[in-house]
């Protein structure tokens, strides 16, 4: 019975066994070649559940080294709980540092946000991926949307943007808003909302993308251009709700909506509880 | 003043504890040990061990234990155990034809050598509740025979060149496992796929097969449950060796087949063989197999969804199912805040 008796200090350094690793390393290495194009990779069935977060923890954990400095939030939070329990996970894992604070951290993984303070090169920045094709909800087979990004055949995404602003005056996106990466693939930035998507663009962090369910890994390397999709008369618009932060008073971040009391009195705050903290301390 | 909700980590941790009470239950009634779910819940942990794709009952019994009864999160249990198991090699296949059989019927000819055996099923109980079950008291008693050692040679084999014969080939399957599923799929991938799928998602899938999409009339041709020797070569021996056995269902369903310009018409085969004694699984197994097989028989695709391989297989674990189902329940603030600014927007904008 003893063998089985696996206890947290009997797995690898970072949970993963290093074949895996470097499984996970060559497709990483693959998508940083070829930006913003889904490498498949052999992704593993992890303890904690597919949807929450299971390939951004994969290469998470194919990045980390005990030096590394871990930031996990989920919604710009660090403390939400899918993002205590991912930290948690490698604090027992890797036994690595921790921090909350974004310009400390090495390696960021993020769900549907990017932090508000700039990124500077170095820095990981690993997103949990729900659906990795921008062109699945336009077409759902995996063999006919390969075939689309091999022949670059992006029309049916560009009628799809145009009938929204046919229908509605405007494109219906907002949020996991379709980019093309380096004029060349069309990706899905996962569901960050599209306020983000500008910092996509340019940024001299790196950017790792994992969908483990739909076992795709892909990447924006530094200074990486990215576009988002639009039109030359309806121009894409980075969005937030027209508000400043109730608490730190800041204008140009994005929003959580809170609903304060039952007769429906609201009040907008910092999504980035980091960024938000600063700005209060300052 | 707002202050942000905080707190995860103690919440999370509360959560656990009531977690483990509840698996508890009242402390005045005995707790259940893993040995008698073993024992006593034995097709619940069948159905674990085929699905989470790991032949061991006591850890099988353990996940249900574990996860309160919840099948889906035993199966989760040994996948994730699973995985972190080093692959020490590969066994020679096993060989379905000398298993050890508790059960074995045909539904295509009455009598077989080695002849029809029922074995414990639960086909001719009349489902009525059998209250004695609620009071404790000793098991009755089957009656048995001395074992006679019979060979039970395969059903599909006495119909000789009426039945299409399956390629055999040496080559190593792709490992579903250790690869990431890319389409078209062999044969060899859509059946790891398919034993290791979900019971329900498999079943309706047959059934669907049965009530006319993609009909394709199945006879059970053979229908066996019992035990089978796993060897492996071990190369310092130069020979194999016998590391132990494990239960098998195995289904071969015999369906017609009319025949095209380079095939005489003949029976082809749907295949099902999974862990443990999960007929309902290996029968549906077969079934789904035989559908998905139409473009190798020169059939019709005729759009139904057992047909469809790329559907099939993408939708038929259950661990990836629930995870993806489940997700949706976190917190989804931000994008939801996005969508409420741009519904917002387009209703000022259409006023």
């Amino acid at each position: 019975m003893n063998a089985r008796q696996k206890n947290t200090t009997e797995y690898n350094f970072a949970y993963l066994d290093e074949d895996t690793k470097r499984m996970i390393r060559r497709a990483l290495l693959k998508a940083v070649a070829i930006p913003g194009y889904q490498v498949p990779f052999a992704s593993r069935e992890m303890p904690m559940p597919y949807g929450w977060g299971t390939g951004g923890v994969q290469v998470t954990a194919a990045c980390l080294t005990p030096d590394d400095v871990l930031k996990v939030i989920d919604q710009g939070a660090d403390d939400t709980t899918n993002a205590v329990s991912i930290r948690k996970f490698f604090q027992r894992t890797a036994d690595v540092a921790v921090t909350e604070a974004t310009q400390d951290a090495t390696i960021i993984q993020t769900r549907h946000r990017i932090p508000e303070a700039a990124l500077t090169e170095g820095q990981i920045l690993v997103f949990q991926v729900p659906i990795p094709e921008p062109l699945r909800f336009l077409e759902p087979r995996e063999t006919e949307t390969r075939k689309m990004h091999e022949l670059e055949e992006y029309g049916l995404m560009h009628v799809k943007l145009y009938e929204d602003i046919a229908k509605h005056g405007q494109i219906a996106t907002a949020y996991a808003y379709p980019v093309k990466v380096e004029g060349r693939y069309v990706m899905d930035p996962s569901p960050i909302p599209k306020f983000d998507n500008p910092k996509l663009s340019g940024n001299p962090a790196l950017m790792l993308f994992g969908a483990g369910r739909e076992q795709r890994i892909y990447a924006l390397p530094p200074h990486t251009n990215v576009v988002s999709l639009d039109f030359e008369d309806h121009p894409f618009e980075a969005s937030k709700a027209n508000h400043n932060c109730d608490i730190c008073g800041a204008g140009d971040t994005y929003l959580d909506e809170v609903i304060t009391d039952d007769q429906g009195s609201r009040m907008f705050v910092c999504s980035d509880t980091d960024h938000c903290r600063i700005r209060q301390e300052a | 003043m707002y202050v942000a909700v905080k707190g995860g980590e103690r919440a999370i941790e509360n959560a656990h504890a009531y977690l483990g009470e509840q698996r508890r239950g009242d402390p005045g009634v005995a707790e259940l040990g893993t040995d008698q779910i073993e024992q006593q819940l034995s097709l619940a942990v069948n159905r674990v061990m085929a699905e989470g794709s790991l032949y061991d009952p006591a850890l099988a019994a353990l996940a249900i234990k574990q996860s309160r009864g919840d099948l889906i999160e035993a199966i989760f249990l040994i996948r994730a155990y699973r995985t972190t198991l080093p692959r020490l090699g590969a066994s020679i296949p096993v060989d379905t034809a000398r298993m050890e059989c508790i059960r074995r019927v045909s539904a295509t000819f009455k009598d077989v050598p080695g002849g029809q055996i029922l074995g414990p099923t639960f086909d001719y109980t009349h489902r009525l509740l059998d209250f004695a079950l609620m009071a404790e008291g000793e098991a009755p008693v089957a009656p048995r025979k001395p074992a006679e050692p019979a060979h039970v040679p395969h059903v599909t084999g006495f119909l000789g060149d009426l039945i299409q014969p399956e390629d055999s080939s040496d080559t190593e399957p792709r490992d579903l496992t250790r690869e990431p599923l890319e389409l078209p799929a062999d044969r060899a991938l859509r059946l790891q796929s398919l034993t290791r799928g979900d019971e329900g998602f498999i079943l309706g899938l047959a059934y669907s097969t049965q009530r006319g999409y993609a009909r394709n009339h199945a006879f059970v041709g053979e229908l066996r449950i019992g035990t089978v020797a796993v060897e492996m070569d071990i190369p310092e021996l130069g020979f194999s060796v016998e590391i132990g056995e494990v239960e098998l269902t195995e289904c071969e369903t015999v369906n017609q087949f009319k025949g095209s310009k380079t095939e005489p018409p003949q029976f082809t085969r749907g295949y099902g063989l999974t862990f443990g004694q999960t007929e309902r699984k290996a029968i549906s197994m077969a079934l789904v197999d035989r559908a998905l097989r139409w473009r190798e028989l020169g059939e019709d695709y005729v759009g139904a969804p057992a047909q469809d391989e790329e559907f099939v297989l993408s939708h038929a674990d259950n661990i990836q199912a629930t995870g993806f189902l489940e997700h949706i329940k976190l917190p989804h603030y931000v994008d939801f805040q996005s969508e409420l600014e741009l519904v917002r927007r387009m209703r000022e904008a259409a006023e």
